[in-house]
């Protein structure tokens, strides 16, 4: 691939990146590297250039690097993003401070360990639960437009945990559910086919869930995918609280 | 398991509020609520005592000096900042469609402020007729 | 750590590996499976799929104009029974999707939605929005989450088969975040690892996408089936290769060249209608024509310097702007999200730049219609393995369909193999264990002694295949594409290592990687070498015609210790005889 400089001849990009080897060391380092500037450089680009270029021993995750299989989320100056829809020059010529995404723990440079979420997304219930089973045979639920629009968003997350490491309270007690999780709860309670909202209310109301969201906010903000989790954190607490209003009034009438 | 040893744990400062501006709007937001509260307790208690003496004349003589006026400017500001974040996230928890579109949000967050401003007109009006 | 044991191991967390592992979960809870992926699952390439998944639905279509549509557009090279099965279980597979909550895009009335796609004579593919992959696979993996006889292995990596008694008894792996070298045993074992579009230097595929699976195959002395055939997409990006979906011309998308003409008028692919005729965009014509006939188009204009020249090569424009906003943003909200992010270019109001770019293999591990490998025990599904059904040229939106098929028949299969296999050899496995793991460590060792780097071979693997292998090919290019690929073998044996560390050393796995795409690409190579015609995507510029007497058949590429032998097989005919591929006429 051919540099296409803007302007040939002057400063590199300036990576400063995040290492840590835990087989040799007990704390991490930020490691300089220059490398030629391309104005359609994606950072994800930027560090694949180190990687087979400069530094093969610098490790990160990547794999689609078209913005879906949420593999490559990374702080780059202090904002959690998707490496492979942020581009260098939206930093140039300043240097481009890299780290593994907050509030996780790093198994090595630029990758985290997230199996805690990988644990808490099953406890949700995130599959559907049909309200009334049929056979294949009978062919598909009817659902409409509307109805699959009212749902639609929260089911674009891909995994990637920037809101995790945008949330304060996660950062500061990871029991709580964070907001994929919670927002994928609601994309099935939303589903027009499911019947399964009473039985997610056991993970979702429970003080690990909905109720320990105090509304920062910055999940929704640093969403790559537009899911809004904190919006659909903040449906679910007014629609589980309805129910429970409900049932005080009519006892007896379920959902 | 002897390997999450291995891993390198970053814990969030005290201060992790002011690392960014949502944050810290965040946390202005969570104190003004105290405000909103001390305020409201502190009305109906000087209520209470005006219908107690029988008269309110007492109690807008105690407002009535430049430490009162200053006391209410800054609990004005501070009530001001509380309701315009939080209107501006109602359309968060209030969506609606029209068909399979979404209703533009600032809709929603402009209905809760001419209902703001419509409900202050008759707090207002009742007050000062 | 002691050797743990499965009745079924499926490699692949992809499309056609979960929908297997929840097959054989709800047929039989007692059978155990493990499901092992070198990603997290979701992060598996199927996810980049945009435009659909076909399936007949609606009442003016028919099973039969459908395999009429994959027979004609595979060239006469797909096995004709296999594509019979694909047509008449996609219909049940894409309502199950849907009851697994699938969100399917939907006609006002609350039915699924279809729309047309290359290659087909009426709308069946179905779709959600042009994420369709994606919620194809985040719909199976949460799927699978409800069932616990499923045990996944994330971010495990397989380095090899194990295979005793002609029969495969588990496999060797490297656990990522702790490097340790682990065997994992299982009575049957599903190759579910996708495809290989890696080999090439540019492509639509994921880092992933390095064809592991069929390497581990062919090493176990399972051949290679039709690996000459490799899809180029008409549609990606630039510089990136990120695929622009054919649903952009299914929705009425035109391909037009440096002087705004819709060249593919050219190229025997019937006439343009103007945009505004309701019949617009006419099925199985122009744009809608099947993607190798697309591609050669492009080369074509290249040749008559009809192209545009850009900073990242020629291409040509894909303008969507008749389609008006509404649609695009209703219907392929990622193609504009796509452009405006990576070309700066809003579709709205300015065509897309676009070029070829390889994208599928439609060779791949030789299987039956059961899914059943020529080794008993040993099955595979979805892109690393050919039924055949996709013969010499694959139809847009059948592969995502033939993930849940024949994932499910290689369910089915394995389910009943383990009934009757033996007890696997504990003592084989722990020894394969200990030699795989003293492999890697002596080559963590030693390994820095050569010059050349594993980026650097590999970046030479890439340009030898496309200058040798492209979309045109002929004897003396590919020869040299086999000499290239054999002195790189060479070469590799010394490949530097710099990276000592246990944990996500991803220089090792790439190592690994490359590895494998050297006997993909080998295969590849060879194959092409010895098919001396021109079917489909293989097109010999020395022999320019398509020739039934000799190769109406599937080539298949034995690993030797020297050169692969290519033997063949006879395509399966049913109810479709070989005839001229028409489009724009019928
Ligand atoms: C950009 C793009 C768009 C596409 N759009 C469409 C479309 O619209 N319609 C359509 O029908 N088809 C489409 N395709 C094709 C289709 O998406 C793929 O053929 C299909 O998804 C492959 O699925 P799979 O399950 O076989 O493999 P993948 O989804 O690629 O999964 C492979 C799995 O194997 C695992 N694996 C591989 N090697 C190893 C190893 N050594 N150790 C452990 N695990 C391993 C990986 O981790 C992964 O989980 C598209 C392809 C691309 C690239
Ligand atoms: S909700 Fe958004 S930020 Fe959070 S994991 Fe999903 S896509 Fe990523
Ligand atoms: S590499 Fe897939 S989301 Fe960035």
């Amino acid at each position: 691939m051919a540099p296409t400089d803007t302007d040939p001849g002057t400063r590199p990009v300036v990576l400063d990146v995040f290492r840590f080897l835990p087989d040799a060391e007990t704390e991490p380092r930020f490691q300089r590297y220059e490398i030629p500037y391309q104005d359609d450089h994606v950072v994800l680009d930027a560090l694949n250039h180190v990687k087979n270029e400069v530094d093969a021993t610098l490790s990160f995750r990547w794999a689609c690097r078209m913005g879906v299989c949420g593999s490559c989320g990374m702080m780059v100056n202090g904002e959690p993003r998707l490496t492979c829809e942020v581009f260098v020059s939206e930093y140039y010529p300043e240097p481009i401070r890299i780290e593994p995404l907050a509030h996780f723990p790093v198994a090595r440079d630029l990758v985290i360990n997230m199996e805690d979420f990988m644990e808490k997304l099953p406890t949700v219930t995130p599959w559907l639960v049909p309200a009334d089973p049929k056979p294949v045979e009978e062919g598909e639920f009817l659902q409409s437009p509307a109805q699959l629009a009212a749902y639609k968003r929260f089911s674009m997350c891909i995994n990637c945990m920037l809101c995790y490491s945008a949330c304060p309270v996660y950062g500061l007690d990871d029991t709580f559910m964070g907001p994929a999780a919670l927002a994928l709860a609601q994309r099935y309670n939303m589903d027009s086919r499911d019947g399964a909202k009473a039985e997610r209310a056991n993970v979702v109301t429970s003080h690990e869930g909905i109720w320990e969201c105090t509304y920062v906010g910055d999940c929704t903000r640093v969403c790559p995918k537009e899911v809004d989790p904190a919006g659909a954190i903040q449906m679910a607490k007014l629609s589980y609280a309805t129910d429970w209003v409900k049932s005080m009034l009519l006892p007896g009438a379920n959902r | 398991m002897a390997l999450i040893d291995r891993h390198y744990v970053r814990k969030l400062p005290a201060t992790w509020w002011l690392r960014k501006p949502t944050y810290l709007v965040f946390m202005l937001r969570e104190l003004t609520s105290v405000f909103v509260v001390a305020y409201a307790v502190f009305l109906m208690v000087m209520i209470g005592r005006a219908d107690e003496a029988g008269s309110f004349a007492g109690l807008f003589d105690a407002l009535d000096s430049p430490l009162g006026l200053v006391v209410h400017l800054i609990v004005l500001a501070v009530l001001l900042f509380h309701t315009i974040t939080w209107i501006n996230l109602t359309p968060k928890v209030v969506v609606l469609f029209r068909d399979d579109e979404q209703v533009d949000p600032r809709l929603v967050a402009g209905a809760n402020y001419v209902g703001w401003v419509v409900a202050s007109v008759v707090v207002a009006w009742l007050v000062l007729r | 750590m002691d050797v743990p044991v499965h009745d079924v191991l499926i490699v692949g967390g992809g499309g056609a590996g979960l929908r297997a592992a929840i097959a054989i979960a709800e047929e039989n809870p007692e059978i155990t499976v493990a499901v092992i992926s070198k990603v997290y699952p979701m992060r598996s390439h199927t996810v980049a799929a945009e435009g659909g998944a076909a399936a007949v639905i609606k009442g003016n279509d028919s099973l039969d104009d459908h395999a009429y549509d994959t027979i004609s557009g595979s060239d006469w090279l797909a096995d004709q029974d296999a594509v019979e099965v694909l047509v008449s279980e996609a219909p049940g597979e894409m309502i199950q999707m849907e009851h697994w909550g699938c969100p399917w895009s939907r006609e006002p009335e609350g039915e699924v939605a279809v729309r047309p796609f290359g290659g087909m004579q009426t709308e069946r593919t179905w779709y959600a929005a042009d994420k369709t992959g994606f919620h194809m696979l985040h719909t199976l993996f949460q799927t699978s989450l409800k069932f616990d006889s499923i045990v996944r292995y994330d971010e495990w990596f397989v380095t090899g088969l194990v295979v005793e008694d002609g029969r495969p008894q588990g496999v060797t792996a490297i656990e990522l975040k702790s490097g340790e070298v682990h065997a994992i045993g299982a009575k049957a074992v599903i190759l579910c690892t996708g495809g290989a579009g890696r080999v090439y230097p540019f492509t639509t595929n994921s880092a992933i996408k390095t064809g592991d699976g069929m390497a581990l195959a062919y090493r176990a002395g399972v051949p290679l089936k039709d690996m000459e055939f490799v899809q180029y997409h008409p549609t990606g990006l630039p510089g990136t290769g990120i695929l622009i979906t054919e649903a952009a011309r299914g929705e009425g998308g035109i391909l037009v060249n440096r002087d705004g003409y819709r060249y593919l008028q050219d190229y025997d692919l019937g006439e343009p209608l103007d945009l505004d005729d309701p019949l617009h965009p006419q099925k199985r014509t122009m744009e809608l024509g099947p993607r190798d006939r697309l591609s050669q188009a492009f080369i074509h204009e290249r040749a008559q310097g009809r192209t545009i020249d850009g900073p990242h090569g020629d291409y040509v424009n894909l303008d969507l702007t008749h389609l008006g906003e509404r649609t695009i943003t209703r219907k392929i909200p990622m193609v504009r999200e796509l452009a405006v992010r990576y070309v700066g270019v809003d579709p709205v109001t300015e065509p897309i730049p676009v070029r070829t770019v390889v994208h599928y293999m439609m060779g791949g591990i030789d299987t039956d219609v059961e899914a059943r490998t020529l080794l008993p025990g040993l099955f595979a599904a979805g892109e690393c393995a050919c039924v055949s059904v996709n013969g010499a040229n694959r139809l847009g939106s059948n592969s995502l369909t033939e993930l849940l098929v024949y994932g499910r028949r290689a369910a089915r299969s394995a389910a009943q193999f383990v009934g009757e296999a033996p007890d696997v050899s504990l003592a084989t496995l722990r020894t394969e264990q200990e030699a795989a793991r003293q492999r890697i460590s002596d080559w963590l060792s030693t390994g820095s002694s050569g010059d050349d780097t594993v980026a650097g071979l590999r970046s030479i693997l890439n340009d030898t295949l496309e200058e040798g292998a492209g979309i045109f090919r002929d004897e003396s290019s590919l020869q040299r594409a086999c000499d290239g690929i054999r002195d790189l073998k060479q070469r590799f044996e010394k490949v530097r290592l710099t990276d000592t560390s246990a944990t996500f050393n991803y220089e090792l796995t790439a190592a690994l990687e490359l590895e494998n795409m050297l006997d993909v690409g080998e295969a590849i190579a060879h194959s092409a070498l010895a098919r001396t015609e021109s079917r489909g995507s293989h097109q010999r510029t020395d022999h320019p015609e398509r020739d039934d007497e000799r190769f109406l058949n599937h080539s298949l590429a034995y690993q030797t210790d020297r050169e692969p032998r290519i033997d063949y097989r006879d395509v399966v005919i049913t109810r479709w005889p070989p005839g001229k591929r028409t489009y724009g006429t019928d």
